[in-house]
């Protein structure tokens, strides 16, 4: 996929590789780079995913950093309904029913 | 050049963390641990009049205390004759970044604005990412916020995602990190970077913001009932909104207030791990941040943290990811509320604890959070599921985090669990010791420990 310059895009960066991780770190995360990803204005002309670019971020700081993504989805959503608690929230409002009210 | 490899960028904390800050914090550092408090605190220059003020030109505050008269009408029907004490919520999702951080975020970048700064950095991947870019937005103020977002496979979770939303869509720059505590290395970078000041949650400033919250309740809640509260329950992690909130209620002359605070109870999920991190249903309110931060403050991005909470807390309450996520549809079902889950923690606490107290007591949940996208239960515990978490129905107890989600089979599972408060105190006490010259701990250190913990000074002149 190419990317133009003006295009709102995702970079990547490593920022610090396994062996620059401190020790403390349990080791499922010191067995991975610490990764940092940033959104803006790609600069760089004309691009491909995984070539290095340069962009502006909103901020207007330029970043450089492997182009990832051009406009990336948000992605996150409501889910599916949990039939779980859709059951409990009818079992709280059917005992209600069968609750005087006070006052 | 200056050199900005790991080793170099964290030796140079100390500097990087004064200049950031606007505010002098070297007469509060001559001892290891020990330090004047008030002092502290009375380094801003605004009383709770002129915070509420200011809080007021920003849109924040004054936020609706709503009675929750049905489920207090379920707690009373399982509990027994003549108990189940009113709950009573502060409606904070009505901030203008959709939480009570809103008023954190007010008064810090209020005092960067007074001090100069062009713009404002915060490590955070909670709420208060979204109300630093929204008060820095009505600033004209720029606005870095950087976040844990993704594990090594790219994965972030719904709600964490969502919050980094947030804070793109008030122009915030959002730097999203995969998993580790060296999220305080980049943040470092981009201070020194910048210039801008550090919007720490754990400044004098990020508390009295807070404090407005606790007066607040004690208006309303003698306009309502007549009476202070009898209970007050926060949601507790790092620290912040227990502190701020106890503190105006006190100011406001709540002093036979009962102030508790609550976490979802996340045992045995390690905060650094890329395979655990997925595995938390809730991203902030747990304990993960929870006991190590009432235990020992001073573990921030500030020099003293202005949050302290054992300084404040009569109980610390437990409670499972399950029975938060069931109080939330409860909310939902019975009151009409629909908020984010993690602000509903010291709800599913007030639910239990109403049945243990008279019908004539009151309990105040002092925060709702915003819901959305991502924020949803649904979200949340369908990423879960779709990840191999088990989601089922049956006894609280059983719930294992990081592999299953028990939704009480009924309402009379849910309650609340006593975090050791003497343990915690006493190990602060020990920890202070250890770190003071021999033959320094007189009496103000005992003084200092007393307040820090709420001892006895008999008691702690014991321990030492």
């Amino acid at each position: 996929m190419t990317s133009l310059a003006g295009n709102w895009v995702q970079i990547h960066n490593i920022v610090l590789r396994p062996d620059q991780r401190p020790e403390t770190l349990p080791a499922e995360t010191r067995a991975v780079p610490l990764e940092l990803r940033v959104k803006g204005w790609q600069i760089t002309g004309r691009a491909e995913i995984g070539e290095e670019i340069r962009i502006r971020t909103v901020l207007d700081r330029e970043q450089t950093g492997t182009l990832i993504a051009v406009n990336p989805e948000y992605g996150h959503d409501f889910g599916r309904a949990i039939p779980e608690l859709l059951a409990a929230g009818d079992e709280v409002v059917a005992m209600m029913r069968n609750t005087p009210k006070e006052g | 050049m200056t050199k900005t490899d790991y080793a170099s960028v964290m030796a140079r904390k100390g500097d990087i963390m004064l200049s950031s800050l606007g505010i002098d914090y070297a007469p509060f550092m001559a001892h290891p641990a020990m330090f004047d408090y008030e002092a502290l605190m009375g380094l801003v220059p605004y009383d709770i009049d002129q915070v509420r003020q200011i809080q007021l030109r920003a849109g924040v505050g004054s936020t609706a205390l709503i009675e929750l008269r049905q489920i207090t009408r379920l707690a009373r029907k399982l509990a027994p004759k003549g108990k189940g004490a009113r709950i009573f919520v502060k409606d904070e999702a009505a901030n203008p970044s959709g939480s009570y951080k809103a008023r954190r975020a007010a008064l810090s970048l209020h005092h960067a604005e007074h001090a100069g700064f062009k713009g404002v950095v915060t490590a955070t991947s909670g709420n208060y990412g979204a109300a630093v870019a929204s008060q820095a937005a009505r600033r004209n103020l720029a606005c870095v916020v950087v976040q844990e977002v993704y594990d090594s496979h790219g994965i972030g979770q719904p709600e964490i995602l969502e919050k980094g939303r947030a804070c793109e869509i008030y122009g915030a720059e959002v730097a999203q990190l995969s998993v580790g505590p060296e999220l305080f290395y980049s943040f470092l970078r981009v201070l020194e970077e910048t210039g801008y000041f550090n919007a720490s949650l754990y400044t004098p400033f990020a508390i009295a913001g807070v404090e407005p919250l606790g007066f607040e309740i004690v208006e309303q809640m003698r306009d309502a009932t007549g009476t202070t509260p009898d209970v007050v329950i926060c949601t507790h992690a790092g620290g912040g909104n227990l502190t701020g909130t106890a503190r105006g209620l006190r100011k406001a002359g709540a002093d036979h207030t009962q102030i508790i605070g609550a976490s979802v109870d996340l045992t045995g999920l390690h905060m650094a791990s890329d395979s655990d991190f997925n595995r938390k249903h809730f991203t902030t309110g747990h304990t993960g941040f929870g006991i190590p931060f009432a235990g020992w403050p001073d573990r921030t991005d500030v020099p003293r943290n202005a949050a302290r909470v054992l300084r404040y807390m009569d109980r610390y309450l437990l409670l499972k990811q399950g029975e938060v996520f069931y109080m939330t549809e409860v909310l939902a079902r019975l009151e009409g509320l629909e908020r984010g889950p993690a602000g509903n923690i010291s709800l599913a606490a007030a639910f239990a604890l109403s049945q243990e107290m008279d019908a004539d007591q009151t309990i105040v949940v002092q925060e709702t959070e915003y819901a959305g996208a991502g924020k949803q239960p649904s979200a949340q515990l369908d990423f879960a599921r779709r990840r191999g978490i088990d989601i089922l129905r049956g006894d609280s107890e059983s719930e294992i985090p990081g592999q299953n989600v028990i939704i009480p089979d009924e309402p009379g599972r849910i309650r609340v669990r006593d975090v050791d408060m003497t343990k915690l105190r006493r190990s602060l006490v020990k920890k202070v010791v250890a770190m003071s010259e021999p033959g320094t701990c007189g009496d103000d250190l005992v003084n200092f420990l007393a307040e820090e913990t709420q001892m006895r000074r008999a008691d702690v002149a014991a321990l030492i």
